[in-house]
C-alpha cells in the first residue's frame, strides 16, 4: 500500500506539494482513480493482486494461508450467523411491524438528507481543497479528515457542545430564532452529516486531483468563467467520483450510531433510526433486532453491488 | 509608460501591429525574454529544442501563466502589463486555443465543443449550436457532430479542436505542436488543411512546434527561440538557408561554423580556414549541406581548397543515403550513396579527406 502511494505521489497535483502526513488518506484514495474510497479501494486493489500472483508460484506458503483463512471466517462467520438465526418464518411480521418501519423510514430520509447537506457543503470544499493555493490547506484538510478517525461519540458531544440549546451557536440560534436542534430529526441529519461528509470531500477530491486541470484551462480559453467551468465541464468530468462518494457518505449516515445517540437521542418516529432500534431491539426483542439487522444487510450489499465496477474493477 | 520604451526597442513590422508583445516570465531556474510582433493575418512559428520556454510564451500570450515583466498588447488593447498592473484572465482576451492533445471535454459532441465558446460568449444554445456546425462544416466535419472526442480519429480531433478555438473568434490564434499528436500518414493531410485554414483566418496565429518542416509549411516567420530567447527570427526560406545556431543547423540539416571573414576566408576559432565564394569582413557564419561534402582515400588533387584530414565516427542509413558523421579539424556530416561507402570501404574509424567546393559554401554575417 504505501509503495502504491509512493508511486502516484507524482500525480498529486500540479501545486507539487507531496502529499504526506494528514493527506495520506487523500492521496491513496486519488491513486486508485477518481473517487476510489480510502481505505477498501487499496483492499480491493490488493485481494485482485493476489490470486494473480499465486497463479505464477503455485504453491501456497501455510504460514500465510492460514491465517488468511482465519481472516476469511472471521469476516464472513457473523454474516452467516446472521442469516442462520434470523426467524424466517416471523420475518414478514416482523418487518412490518410500524416500529420498524419508522426506523426504516427515518433512517433512510435522514441518510438521505445528510447526502444532500454533505454534497451541498462538500462538493465546493473539495474543489477549494484541490483546485485552489488556500493557505494552511494542509491544516484545513488535516481538520475535514478528523471525523473519519473521530469516535462518533466524540463527534455527537462536540455537535452538542456547539449546537446544543446551552451550546455557543445553539444558544444564538434558541433566543434568536427559536430554533432547537438537538434531540430533533434536524439533529439526526446534522449527526450524520457530519460523520459522513469527510467520506465524500475525501472522495471528490480525489477525482478532481485525477482530473486534468487542464480541462478548465482550457474552458478559460473559450471564454468560461471559473464556476461556468467548474459547472460545464468539471462537474460532469468528476461525476463518477462523486456518485461513490455520495454513496460511501449514505452508507455512512444510515449506520451512523454514535453521534446519532448522542446528540440526537433516540426518540422513536423522530431520531430513533435503525441502528439505533436495532441496539435497542437486542435488549426487549433480539428477533426483531435480527430483522432489523438484516434490513441493514441487505442495503449494505446493495450499496457494494452498485459500488462494485468502481471498487472492484480498479487494478 | 514603461511600456513604451519596451516596444520601442521592436522592430514593428507596421506602424501599428496586430500583436505586441514583450513576454517575461521569471521562474526559479529559467526565465522568458521574448519580444514578438505581428501584423493582422501573419502566421508566426515559435521553434526551438525542447525546454525552450515555447509552451510558456503561449501560456503568457493566452493568460494562463501571467507575465512578471513586459506587456501584451493586441489590436492596440492592452492586456496585460505587469507594471501598470493590468491583467486580462484568459476568459476575456479575444484568444483561442488549441492544445498539444486537443483537450476536447470528453462528455460533450464534437458540436457541443465547439459550441462551448460561442455559449460562454453568451450566445442562445441555438445559435451557439447553429455556429458550432457551421464551424465542423467547414471542417468536413458534419457526419461527426454528435460523436464524442473517444470515437474520433487524431485528425478528426485535430480539426474539433481548430473548430473550437475559431468558433470564439479570437484576435490571437495559439497553436500548441498542433500536429505532435498525429501519425506520420495523418500529419501530412492534416498539415495541408491546417494550412489551408490558417491562410483564411485573418487575425494573428501563434505555433509552437519543435518540428521545423511543420513550421517552415504553416508560417510566414519563424522566431527560433533557445534558453528563453529569441536567437534568430525570419521567413522560413532565411532561416533555412542562414541558420544562426547549431539547433537550427541540425534542424534544417547544414554544417554550421562560426569564425571571422576576411575577403574569401573565413577562420574558425579552432584556426580552421573556410573557403567561401562571398565576400565578408568580421564576424560569420559558413554553411554547407552534407552533400556537399566529398570523401576519399587519398588527398584529393583538385580544384577545391576545402581540404581536412577527418576520421569517420558514424554512419547512418538516411533513406537512400548514408550519412556520415565525421570528426577531424572541421568535424561534419556528410551525406553518401551507400555505393561510395562501399567503395571507400568506410567503416567507423576509417581515416578519409574530406573536400568541399567553395561554391557549395554559403557565408553570411553573424
Amino acid at each position: 500500500m504505501s509503495g502504491r502511494t509512493t508511486d502516484n505521489a507524482p500525480d498529486s497535483g500540479p501545486d507539487g506539494a507531496p502529499d504526506g502526513g494528514p493527506d495520506g488518506a487523500s492521496g491513496n484514495g486519488q491513486g486508485n482513480g477518481p473517487g476510489g474510497g480510502p481505505g477498501p479501494t487499496g483492499v480491493a486493489g490488493a485481494a485482485k493482486a493476489l490470486p494473480r500472483r499465486r497463479r505464477r508460484t503455485h504453491r501456497v506458503p501455510v504460514t500465510l494461508l492460514l491465517p488468511a483463512l482465519l481472516g476469511l471466517a472471521f469476516l464472513i462467520l457473523p454474516l452467516v450467523g446472521l442469516l442462520v438465526r434470523a426467524p424466517w418464518s416471523g420475518l414478514s411480521e416482523q418487518l412490518t411491524s410500524t416500529a420498524v418501519w419508522d426506523a426504516l423510514r427515518l433512517s433512510l430520509i435522514c441518510a438521505t438528507a445528510a447526502t444532500a447537506v454533505s454534497l451541498v457543503l462538500g462538493v465546493p470544499l473539495a474543489w477549494l481543497l484541490a483546485r485552489t493555493e488556500l493557505p494552511g490547506r494542509r491544516v484545513i484538510r488535516a481538520l475535514v479528515t478528523l471525523p473519519l478517525v473521530l469516535p462518533p461519540v466524540v463527534g455527537g458531544v462536540a455537535l452538542l457542545l456547539v449546537l446544543g440549546r446551552r451550546g455557543i451557536v445553539g444558544s444564538w440560534l434558541d433566543s434568536a430564532f427559536g430554533i432547537t436542534l438537538p434531540f430533533t430529526t434536524t439533529g439526526v441529519v446534522i449527526a450524520e452529516a457530519f460523520v459522513a461528509m469527510p467520506f465524500l470531500v475525501i472522495s471528490v477530491e480525489g477525482a478532481l486531483r485525477a482530473a486534468d486541470p487542464r480541462y478548465e484551462e482550457a474552458a478559460a480559453t473559450l471564454g468560461a468563467s471559473r464556476l461556468t467551468a467548474f459547472r460545464r465541464v468539471t462537474l460532469p468530468l468528476i461525476a463518477p467520483g462523486i456518485a461513490a462518494g455520495a454513496v460511501l457518505a449514505w452508507a455512512r449516515a444510515l449506520g451512523e450510531f454514535g453521534a446519532t445517540i448522542t446528540f440526537a437521542g433516540n426518540f422513536p418516529g423522530r431520531t430513533q433510526t435503525m441502528p439505533l432500534a436495532v441496539y435497542l431491539a437486542m435488549e426487549s426483542d433480539p428477533e426483531a433486532a435480527i430483522a432489523l439487522s438484516l434490513v441493514l444487510l441487505v442495503v449494505s450489499v446493495a450499496v457494494l453491488v452498485g459500488l462494485r465496477d468502481r471498487w472492484m474493477s480498479t487494478p | 509608460m514603461s511600456t513604451a520604451t519596451a516596444s520601442d526597442a521592436v522592430p514593428a513590422p507596421e506602424a501599428a501591429p496586430a500583436l505586441d508583445a514583450r513576454l517575461r516570465v521569471d521562474r526559479a531556474a529559467f526565465t522568458l525574454d521574448l519580444a514578438l510582433t505581428a501584423a493582422p493575418g501573419e502566421v508566426i512559428a515559435l521553434l526551438g529544442p525542447n525546454g525552450a520556454g515555447k509552451s510558456t510564451a503561449l501560456r503568457a500570450l493566452a493568460g494562463l501563466l501571467p507575465l512578471t515583466g513586459g506587456h501584451l498588447r493586441l489590436d492596440g488593447r492592452l492586456l496585460e502589463d505587469p507594471g501598470q498592473r493590468v491583467h486580462t484572465p484568459a476568459e476575456e482576451r479575444p484568444v483561442g486555443v488549441v492544445f498539444q492533445d486537443y483537450l476536447l471535454f470528453p462528455h460533450l459532441s464534437a458540436l457541443d465543443n465547439v459550441a462551448f465558446g460561442p455559449r460562454c460568449q453568451g450566445r442562445p444554445k441555438r445559435a451557439a449550436r447553429a455556429e458550432a456546425a457551421a464551424w465542423l462544416e467547414r471542417m468536413g466535419l458534419a457526419d461527426h457532430a454528435s460523436a464524442r472526442p473517444g470515437g474520433l480519429s487524431g485528425g478528426q480531433a485535430q480539426r474539433v479542436a481548430l473548430a473550437r478555438a475559431l468558433a470564439v473568434r479570437p484576435r490571437l490564434l495559439l497553436l500548441d505542436e498542433p500536429l505532435a499528436a498525429l501519425d506520420a500518414r495523418t500529419r501530412l493531410d492534416v498539415r495541408a488543411q491546417l494550412r489551408r485554414h490558417l491562410a483564411e483566418f485573418e487575425a494573428v496565429a501563434v505555433l509552437v512546434t519543435h518540428d521545423p518542416l511543420d513550421a517552415m509549411v504553416l508560417a510566414d516567420r519563424l522566431v527560433v527561440i533557445e534558453d528563453g530567447r529569441e536567437v534568430q527570427s525570419g521567413g522560413p526560406a532565411e532561416v533555412a538557408r542562414r541558420p544562426r545556431t547549431d539547433y537550427i543547423a541540425r534542424l534544417v540539416g547544414l554544417n554550421l561554423y562560426q569564425g571571422t571573414a576576411e575577403g574569401h576566408q573565413v577562420t574558425l576559432a579552432s584556426g580552421t580556414v573556410l573557403a567561401t565564394t562571398e565576400e565578408l569582413t568580421g564576424p560569420a557564419f559558413v554553411a554547407f549541406p552534407p552533400s556537399a561534402v566529398t570523401l576519399h582515400r587519398e588527398r584529393p588533387q583538385s580544384s577545391a581548397r576545402n581540404v581536412w584530414e577527418v576520421e569517420v565516427t558514424g554512419l547512418d542509413l538516411h533513406g537512400d543515403q548514408v550519412r556520415a558523421d565525421l570528426a577531424g579539424d572541421l568535424p561534419m556530416a556528410a551525406d553518401l550513396t551507400p555505393a561510395t561507402v562501399a567503395e571507400l570501404g568506410l567503416a567507423p574509424g576509417s581515416a578519409v579527406w574530406a573536400s568541399v567546393k567553395a561554391a557549395q559554401t554559403h557565408a553570411y554575417p553573424a
